[in-house]
């Protein structure tokens, strides 16, 4: 068995990456960032361009190590005009044409908007950026966001904040099944069993950010991430072994019939 | 004759068929190349037994894992595929099954196909019917019940020109509520037209997909062009038509392979159009008038059947029909299994239903047949052999719009 394959890299727009662990930046002190990136091994980021301090006050930029992969993500745009003019600002901010599409109309749900996803993702993939829709996971969508010209799309797993796991798999699966674009995890994650999980099935990466946040020990948890999402890629990629199913067969055959 | 013996013996007599003739369409697709990679780089004796139980294991097929199932380490294992094959097909179709029927309307062709009895070179009786000779048929067929019909012709362009197709199915949508195709590929812009004119389902064999295998059994002719072939499909559904048929003809070259590419064919272009009604037909080469002895591989029932399980298993949601080439007690053993659809009252001969449905035929033309059916049973006999085996016969799954 392979230790590491050095070729399975997550591609978007063009760039290669080595780690399927991306990390939210929000809802802990920037003081803890650079260790929660280093013990989770992250090469992407993400960050609320609507939360970014950007002057003298603890600007965020500076608490990034170097060499990671900062991901913009339009929260607080409520339709597809502010996700785009977000979007904008962003590439101003963090001169990188990666950029989560976050769009969401109700504050207490939090859930995205799909169809002014698919507008937004359309608008600013015909303007050159790398676009990763964060979406309910939901094959017509998908398909939707594939021909508007997404780089992946981000499937919430469960509310998002929730910690409770895989709640929506089957339709996260569909995704996996049927698109040819990376369907990264996102969203309402809250163990590394579930990250597991979500690699198992086939999961480009996975994302999490209140896991981490509501740990007891947050950077112990990135590393705890880290190591889960690389078994399940692992598992993922090694082929899943059969599951006995008990009391399937039929005691009548069904292949009696035939002659030669 | 001297040219069937220069197409028949001197290969370089024949057009390139790898090359578009100047009036067809070409369309942009990468489906082709997709299939083609996957199915070359087949090697059947490579799968194990363990690769099968995986693959039985796994809630969703891979291609690997049907790749695994049509492999000969996967024969042990028919009546484990069949038990879950028979699952996949509850699932998606309950315990239904569609019955249709085929009319053949003209018997010409232009083609040179060595295996087909409608080759233009065999020595056989041609008919072609006028509007009125179809509608006959299609009162006496749609008073027997049926609700959906195959109107098939030979490959003729000169003789089944697209306004004589166009014309029947406008007469067809008369009579049935689901009007499918089997002609010659067309343009998307004439599968629009046969649309309009009421045709909604489009079937088209590739026959085999090794295209030197194809080459060599399908010397002159409009069909010998094998790419254009391939697409027809495609063009049939950029031309707003919602379903499509796909085979091989299983026994013209390795059967595995062909097997193999037929369902990555449907799966790719499923993954690309998702609204279109996908489904398989998987016949084997049945004896044909005047046919020669040209050296075909023999397919069992056994493999027959595993091919049709891995079918189901990696598409579970495709339409199969099994062709009346195969016996009664296949087909009726075949519906518990994996079917979803078959043909009943079939002729493959032109203008002979009025007799066949027990009319006074009089001085009724009769051309020749394409190929020797096997199970010849009627509309009522199909009907109440399924109801028998505990299934439901549906005639027909269709709002015309």
């Amino acid at each position: 068995m392979q230790e590491k394959d050095e070729k399975d890299t997550l591609v978007l727009g063009g760039k290669e990456f080595h780690s399927r662990f991306i990390l939210g930046s929000g809802k802990y002190s920037l003081q803890l960032i650079e260790a929660a990136v280093r013990d989770a091994g992250a090469e992407i980021v993400t960050l609320a361009v609507r939360r970014a301090q950007t002057k003298e006050h603890e600007n965020i930029l500076s608490y990034i190590p170097e060499g990671v992969t900062l991901l913009p993500n339009t929260s607080g745009a409520r339709d597809a005009h502010e996700a785009v003019r977000i979007a904008h600002l962003a590439r101003e901010l963090c001169g990188s044409n990666f950029v989560k599409i976050e769009i969401m109309r109700d504050t207490k749900y939090l859930l995205p908007d799909n169809a002014e996803t698919i507008r937004a993702t359309e608008i600013l993939a015909k303007e050159g950026f790398v676009v990763l829709p964060y979406m309910y996971p939901d094959l017509n969508v998908g398909r939707d966001l594939v021909s508007a010209g997404a780089a992946a799309v981000m499937p919430l797993a469960a509310p998002i904040g929730s910690n409770r796991g895989l709640a929506t798999r089957d339709f996260i699966q569909m995704l996996i099944d049927e698109l040819d674009l990376p369907v990264i995890v996102d969203a309402g994650i809250g163990k590394p069993s579930q990250a597991c999980e979500a690699m198992e099935m086939g999961a480009a990466a996975v994302m999490a950010n209140t896991a981490l946040a509501t740990a007891g020990n947050l950077t112990m948890m990135a590393s705890a991430f880290r190591q889960a999402i690389d078994a399940g890629r692992k598992a993922y990629l090694s082929g899943l072994g059969r599951v006995l199913v008990r009391g399937a067969a039929s005691s009548d055959p069904l292949t009696g019939f035939l002659r030669d | 004759m001297d040219r069937k013996y220069q197409l028949e013996n001197d290969p370089s007599s024949r057009i390139n068929h790898m090359e578009y003739l100047p009036d067809m369409e070409v369309i942009e697709s990468d489906i082709c190349d997709k299939v083609l990679e996957e199915m070359n780089s087949y090697d059947a004796s490579r799968y194990t037994a363990r690769d099968v139980r995986n693959a039985l294991s796994h809630e969703n097929c891979s291609i690997e894992d049907v790749k695994a199932l049509l492999s000969p380490a996967a024969e042990p294992f028919l009546e484990e595929m069949a038990q879950r094959a028979q699952r996949e097909t509850s699932r998606h179709f309950g315990n239904t099954v569609y019955i249709f029927t085929p009319l053949y309307i003209d018997n010409h062709c232009e083609n040179y196909c060595v295996y087909c009895g409608f080759n233009r070179y065999n020595k056989i009786r041609r008919l072609k019917l006028n509007m009125e000779e179809i509608e006959h048929e299609m009162d006496v067929i749609a008073r027997s019940g049926m609700e959906e019909i195959l109107l098939l012709t030979g490959e003729s362009r000169g003789s089944s020109s697209i306004r004589y197709i166009g014309e029947a199915c406008r007469l067809a949508a008369k009579y049935f509520r689901m009007v499918g195709l089997e002609v010659y590929p067309v343009n998307t812009e004439d599968y629009r037209y046969f649309h309009e004119c009421g045709a909604d389902y489009v079937t088209v064999f590739q026959e085999t997909y090794n295209s030197d295998r194809y080459e060599e059994l399908h010397l002159d002719g409009r069909k010998r062009i094998w790419p254009y072939r391939f697409h027809t499909q495609e063009r049939a559904l950029m031309a707003g038509m919602r379903g499509v048929g796909f085979s091989a003809l299983l026994g013209l070259s390795d059967f595995r392979r062909d097997a193999l590419a037929t369902a990555l064919h449907v799966y790719y272009l499923q993954r690309k159009y998702p609204r279109a009604e996908m489904s398989l037909s998987c016949p084997r080469i049945r004896p044909i008038v005047g046919g020669t002895d040209l050296c075909y591989e023999k397919v069992s029932e056994r493999q027959l059947c595993q091919i049709l399980c891995a079918y189901r298993i990696f598409l579970p949601f495709a339409g199969i029909t099994v062709s009346s080439r195969e016996s009664s007690a296949f087909r009726n053993g075949i519906v518990r299994i994996a079917a979803t659809k078959v043909s009943a009252g079939v002729s493959t001969g032109i203008g002979d239903h009025a007799e066949k449905y027990g009319e006074e035929c009089g001085e009724c033309k009769e051309g020749d047949e394409q190929f020797e059916i096997n199970d010849t049973r009627s509309l009522d006999t199909m009907y109440n052999d399924i109801r028998g085996a505990g299934l439901q016969p549906v005639l027909n799954d269709y709002v015309s719009l």
